[in-house]
């Protein structure tokens, strides 16, 4: 039974309710600290039991030759990382609860201390079953994985500065850059489900829950293992593939190679424990009338996330685990001379990869779509049709991925057929456009710090969907693919797609979150210097691209100095910004903490329904949903949804098949 | 928490992250193997002459990875063999080069890099004969390459004879081409001498090993092959 | 649910926020496009100095005229929405609840399918009459010119003016190789080719991924080891053009380039046979090692070449003692 229905149960995973808190100390419970601890030993009894395995000697039986001559033991490395991971989660007390079931015990909530609301500041280093602390965890989480992977990306462009003039070694400079891309890639895939997914999907649905927060909470636990072993990469030898890490580079590379084909596998966990989270909250807990086509727009968008999560990044894990191995011990998977190919690893990547692109431009697609309703007063146009997108790109995504392989050598057969897909999927990718547009038209435009960030979206994606099909065009890409053009192109369509919708979300729901606004001066700095700064960066290595500068050279032609060095400095203005946002964060929410209205911004979204931040449950009761979130603008519309229906009605509401909660509380 | 309380926690916070990551820059971003220079008080004119000296070694003994093989450059002042492979030399000059080979034969993968090229005269000096081409394959008789891609400089060099296995026989590396027989840097080897002419314009040149030494990874082209200060460095041209 | 149109009448002396709309995009947009194609157009990259390089600029200029006045058109529609419909001071009024027009919904729909289908059918027709387009193909291309060598017995065959010149482009770590099978297979690093020659370029790879990407030539064929990867272009114009390695392939991915030529044919044959006699000595023993094929596996070459090379590890050394002996077992 997804939900308990026993009368009186309304904490997740059943158990009494109870009041008081445990009364044992913040140290004496699972927590970071313990998780810290049980990760140590386990990375080091994991590194042990691959040396006692793998290193040839009188005790081992082992015939690992290579070990000797590379003086470096990837299997121990591996192995070191598999068993941290374990220890960090039984250190978390991830396991405690499935353990005490197993044995029959009942699960009481005053051990866990998974009360809602309850726990104080503690509650966040806990691995804890309440979506909000959950997405809390998240957000802060996401904004040290964006800054040092930022971080990185300010190291790249100062090694651009010169083509002759080198600050890091060449090998250093590869590692910075495989860094920069696989943080980024790894992690902003969760960048919106994460914080605002898990916080605000059950809020918008009118639920009190999410429908599985262990592995809601096991997916956020997962990232900073997933995070902190990439970053071991470095003082490893570092890695010199890319994000992409093509094999059979891969497997020659030195024993920094391990951390970030672990470290993706991972993170492909976590994204496949998220997305699944979501998807079942939104098919299985929504609110007695809230039908398909009232749901809000930024739901639909995590829909189409998740589902490309859970199908698409086991493949991903399968992908690092075949590298692994081919890594560790022996197997030839993509090694060509023992009858493997490197077509397979390029193949098995993206498959994973072009569905990656879309979770991570799906949820800046959904926020814009929620957010512009809001601050033009008027209903979100086209209802159905952008719904209709979102779907449309999720399904298309697995179609398109062999136009990244264009070049390779694949059938030249496929390839006709894979720019048509490719071309095909700018269609539904187009309605967010004429949804957006006819949002706008006749409206009346409130230029708010999250408004402006959701018009930027639109030229962004706009320069960034373009030039999306300057490279599915196969005659072009033998130009472009490769090139500073391809890198133009995504990261206008992923930072200025993406992140400017996350920075849209961040001003517009942390009021929610937190009950606390952010400055709107720094934040109309924060987005004037980002836009502008953006721009000057990624819009000149269109040109610097199609002029013949291949990616991730730490040389060029010298003819190219001006612009990369324009390119550069903008860069560090555009660090700046995020710069000013991370201090407006922080100063807003620790220092300053201004008490923000209930409502700031007067939107009809369900999750502004309830007091900021909202109580425990979310609700009192779970609402009857009256009517869509869009109905600005319409004469006598009724209210979103009635907070506290009568006994009994609910009864009466349950008539209709998609209705699906039977919850009496 | 009270106000101070907060923001002397943020602080901290800052001074830490700020401090962490200036650590990694300088300790791993921005170190590297140290640069032998022989430019220096040399004047940059015309038909200068330099002597680089270098030796190859199947192991080393200096560093974390003792069974990387490794190129050493002799620094021209201390004649301190420096386990680097980064060196400097004055633009438009004359280097003649003296590579010392410890090491033993692996064939190339691509036999074309058994050519000399880009020297003067188009051989190298293997033991005072002139040589212009070596059969990796058929004598197996190269244990690496020194290869100057961008002024076309390929110069094999050659492994001792008197080995069979690929077991440096110096009983610690840097070895010693002048000690003698039964101290602990002897080792038999060959001397490969040549010259070539740096470039007018300064610049940093790569040079690598074309021979795929880098034992235990894919290809033998991994390991020490892809770290500076084993099997690739840089020439940098300084004028 | 109110999908059709509910869009109040527009007040007495309200302008037809549209038609304006349109007439400023429409402007623009062919402002725009006639820049694009006749003063931008000649100057795209990647020139035009072989029948690939002048289809892929072809295309280029193609879908920049295409696309600008969809940007012209999405960009002053935003511009004016946000100068004229912005919230005027005191006005709390929310806007007229449109929730969508059939009309408009289904112009775009159609359109932009119409657009995107277009552009898939041009791009097809361009990589079929331009062989290809400079792309690589893989080893079994089907967009070839006449007279396409795909066979190592037709590859070896000699060359004469007129004929399609083969030029294998061997990729390793960290520099790419020629080797010219119709001249007696001799190797080198440097590039030269006839103008007026179809050429057609097998790339190959020795050990990992690399990219062979000839900048003003219009091709891009990537290096994967144990494939052969075939390109067409063919030079209309003498002059220099740059390789780069547009695959990321290690250490000195940044540093693996070189220059090539475009000559004359009689310039060509000369360079060709005086690189034949200069290179005989190293040619012998490539042919004896690595005889010329449309790929090679470095770890196995031929028993006659094996002369005093041990086998370690079960493989020649050049395998890098990466695999143990049977483990895995050879195929």
């Amino acid at each position: 039974m997804a939900i308990d229905t026993t009368p009186g149960t309304t904490h997740p995973g059943g158990g009494t309710p109870t009041g008081a808190a445990s009364g044992r100390a913040w140290w004496a419970r699972p927590g970071m600290h313990t998780a810290i601890v049980g990760a140590v030993i386990g990375y080091a009894f994991g590194h042990f039991l691959g040396n006692w395995i793998a290193v040839p000697g009188p005790n081992s039986p082992a015939t690992y030759q290579q070990i000797g001559t590379a003086d470096a033991n990837d299997f121990a490395i591996v192995l070191g990382y598999v068993f941290l991971v374990l220890g960090w989660l039984i250190g978390l007390g991830v396991f405690t609860d499935p353990v005490r079931l197993m044995r029959g015990r009942r699960l009481s909530d005053a051990e866990n201390g998974n009360g809602n609301g309850k726990g104080g500041l503690a509650r966040y280093f806990r691995f804890t079953l309440d979506h909000k602390v959950v997405g809390v965890q998240y957000l802060v989480g996401m904004l040290v994985y964006f800054c040092t992977a930022g971080l990185f990306a300010m190291a790249i462009r100062t090694e651009l500065l010169s083509p002759t003039h080198h600050v890091f070694s060449s090998s250093t400079y590869l590692e910075i850059v495989g860094e920069h891309g696989v943080m980024m890639m790894m992690l902003m895939t969760s960048v919106i489900l994460g914080p605002f997914g898990n916080y605000l999907v059950p809020l918008m649905i009118g639920s009190k829950r999410v429908a599985y927060p262990r592995l809601e909470a096991l997916s956020f636990w997962l990232t900073i293992p997933a995070y902190l072993i990439l970053l071991s990469g470095i003082p490893l030898g570092g890695f010199h593939t890319g994000w992409t890490m093509y094999a059979p580079l891969s497997v020659q590379d030195t024993s920094g190679m391990d951390a970030p084909l672990f470290a993706f596998g991972l993170m492909g966990i976590s994204l496949v424990l998220a997305g699944f989270n979501i998807l079942i909250t939104v098919i299985c807990y929504r609110a007695p009338g809230m039908r398909w086509s009232r749901i809000p727009m930024f739901v639909w968008g995590l829909l189409g996330t998740s589902v490309l999560m859970t199908l698409a990044a086991p493949i991903l894990v399968g992908g690092m685990y075949m590298a692994l191995t081919d890594r560790t011990i022996q197997t030839a998977y993509f090694v060509d001379q023992l009858g493997g190919s490197s077509y397979l690893y390029q193949d098995v990547f993206w498959f994973f990869g072009h569905p990656e692109v879309y979770i991570l431009a799906l949820p800046g697609f959904g926020i814009v779509l929620e957010l512009l309703p809001v601050f033009t007063r008027k209903p979100l146009f086209a209802y159905k049709v952008a719904a209709a997108g979102m779907i449309g790109v999720t399904l298309l995504s697995f179609f398109v991925w062999q136009h990244h392989l264009f070049d390779s050598g694949i059938n030249p057969d496929m390839r006709p057929l894979f720019m048509l897909t490719t071309e095909l999927i700018s269609i539904p990718t187009g309605f967010i456009f004429l949804v957006g547009m006819g949002t706008l038209w006749k409206a009346k435009i409130r230029f708010t710090v999250p408004m402006l960030f959701c018009l930027a979206f639109f030229w962004n994606f706009l320069i960034g969907g373009i030039s999306g099909v300057f490279v599915s065009d196969v005659p072009a890409d033998t130009t472009e693919h490769g090139s500073f053009f391809v890198m133009a192109h995504f990261h206008y369509t992923i930072m200025g797609g993406l992140i400017f919708a996350f920075m849209a979300g961040c001003y517009y729901w942390l009021p929610k979150m937190m009950g606390i606004r952010l400055n709107q001066t720094l934040g109309k700095w924060h987005f004037w210097l980002m836009f502008l700064g953006f721009n000057s960066t990624f819009m000149p290595l269109f040109a610097v691209g199609l002029l013949g500068q291949p990616r991730r050279v730490f040389e060029y032609q010298a003819n190219l100095q001006t612009l990369n060095d324009w390119v550069s400095v903008s860069a560090f203005v555009l660090g700046f910004s995020i710069l000013i946002f991370v201090f407006n964060f922080v100063w807003s929410t620790v220092v300053v903490r201004e008490r923000e209205t209930a409502n700031p911004w007067n939107s009809r979204g369900l999750e502004w329904q309830v007091p900021s931040p909202p109580p425990a449950h979310n609700f009192e009761r779970v609402p009857v949903v009256l009517s869509g979130p869009y109905e600005y603008g319409v004469k006598d519309s009724p209210p979103v949804a009635d907070l506290s229906p009568p006994t009994g009605v609910l009864t009466a509401a349950f008539s209709g098949p998609d209705h699906l909660v039977r919850s009496e509380a | 928490m009270s106000l101070p309380v907060r923001v002397g926690t943020l602080l901290f916070a800052f001074l830490a992250v700020v401090g962490g990551a200036i650590f990694v820059v300088i300790h791993f971003l921005l170190s590297g193997p140290p640069t032998v220079d022989y430019s220096a008080g040399v004047t940059p004119d015309q038909g200068h002459v330099v002597n680089v000296v270098m030796q190859e070694d199947a192991q080393n003994t200096v560093s974390n990875h003792p069974d990387w093989v490794s190129y050493f450059i002799q620094d021209p002042k201390t004649k301190q063999w420096v386990h680097t492979t980064l060196f400097k030399v004055p633009a438009g000059s004359t280097v003649h080069m003296t590579i010392y080979g410890y090491d033993g034969c692996t064939p190339l993968r691509n036999p074309v890099w058994g050519k000399v090229s880009g020297t003067i005269g188009n051989v190298e000096y293997i033991n005072g004969t002139p040589t212009p081409v070596l059969d990796s394959w058929d004598s197996c008789s190269v244990a690496h390459t020194f290869r100057i891609p961008g002024i076309g400089l390929n110069v094999p060099v050659a492994s001792p004879t008197s080995l069979t296995a690929n077991n440096n026989l110096c009983g610690t590396s840097p070895c010693d081409p002048n000690a003698a027989k039964g101290a602990a840097t002897y080792g038999p080897h060959t001397t490969v001498t040549f010259s070539f002419k740096t470039p007018m314009t300064p610049g940093s040149y790569f040079w690598q090993c074309m021979v795929p030494c880098g034992l235990g990874y894919l290809d033998g082209f991994g390991g020490p092959m892809q770290t500076l200060g084993f099997m690739t460095g840089e020439m940098e041209v300084v004028g | 649910m109110a999908e059709t149109t509910q869009v109040p009448q527009a007040g007495p002396g309200e302008p037809s926020h549209g038609r304006r709309i349109f007439l400023i995009a429409i402007v623009l947009g062919i402002v725009a496009d006639l820049l694009l194609w006749f003063v931008l157009g000649p100057h795209l990259p990647p020139g035009t100095m072989t029948n690939s390089a002048a289809e892929n600029q072809r295309a280029i200029k193609l879908m920049a005229v295409m696309s600008a006045p969809v940007v012209v058109l999405v960009v002053t529609y935003f511009v004016y929405a946000m100068v004229v419909w912005r919230h005027r001071e005191g006005d709390d009024e929310d806007g007229p609840p449109i929730h969508g027009n059939t009309r408009i919904q289904t112009s775009w729909i159609v359109g932009t399918t119409v657009v995107v289908l277009g552009l898939a059918v041009y791009g097809t027709a361009a990589l079929w009459t331009a062989n290809g387009a400079g792309a690589g193909e893989g080893p079994a291309p089907i967009f070839n010119p006449p007279g396409a060598k795909l066979t190592v017995a037709q590859q070896k065959a000699p060359w004469s003016p007129g004929q399609v010149l083969v030029v294998q482009v061997i990729g390793q770590q960290w520099r790419f190789t020629y080797r010219y099978p119709q001249f007696g297979s001799f190797e080198t690093t440097e590039l030269v080719l006839p103008v007026g020659t179809e050429v057609q370029f097998d790339v190959t790879s020795l050990d990992v991924i690399h990219s062979f990407w000839a900048y003003q030539l219009g091709v891009k064929a990537d290096a994967n080891p144990g494939v052969d990867n075939v390109a067409y272009a063919k030079p209309a114009q003498t002059g220099t053009f740059t390789v780069r390695c547009a695959e990321l392939c290690g250490l000195w991915h940044g540093a693996m380039f070189n220059y090539g030529q475009v000559v004359t044919v009689s310039q060509f044959q000369t360079w060709a046979s005086a690189k034949t006699i200069a290179l005989a000595s190293i040619t012998r023993i490539l042919n004896k090692c690595m005889p010329y094929n449309t790929t090679y596996d470095p770890t196995n070459f031929p028993a006659n070449c094996r002369g005093r090379v041990l086998l370690q590890l079960g493989l020649t050394g050049s395998g890098g003692g990466f695999y143990n002996t049977g483990d895995p077992v050879q195929p």
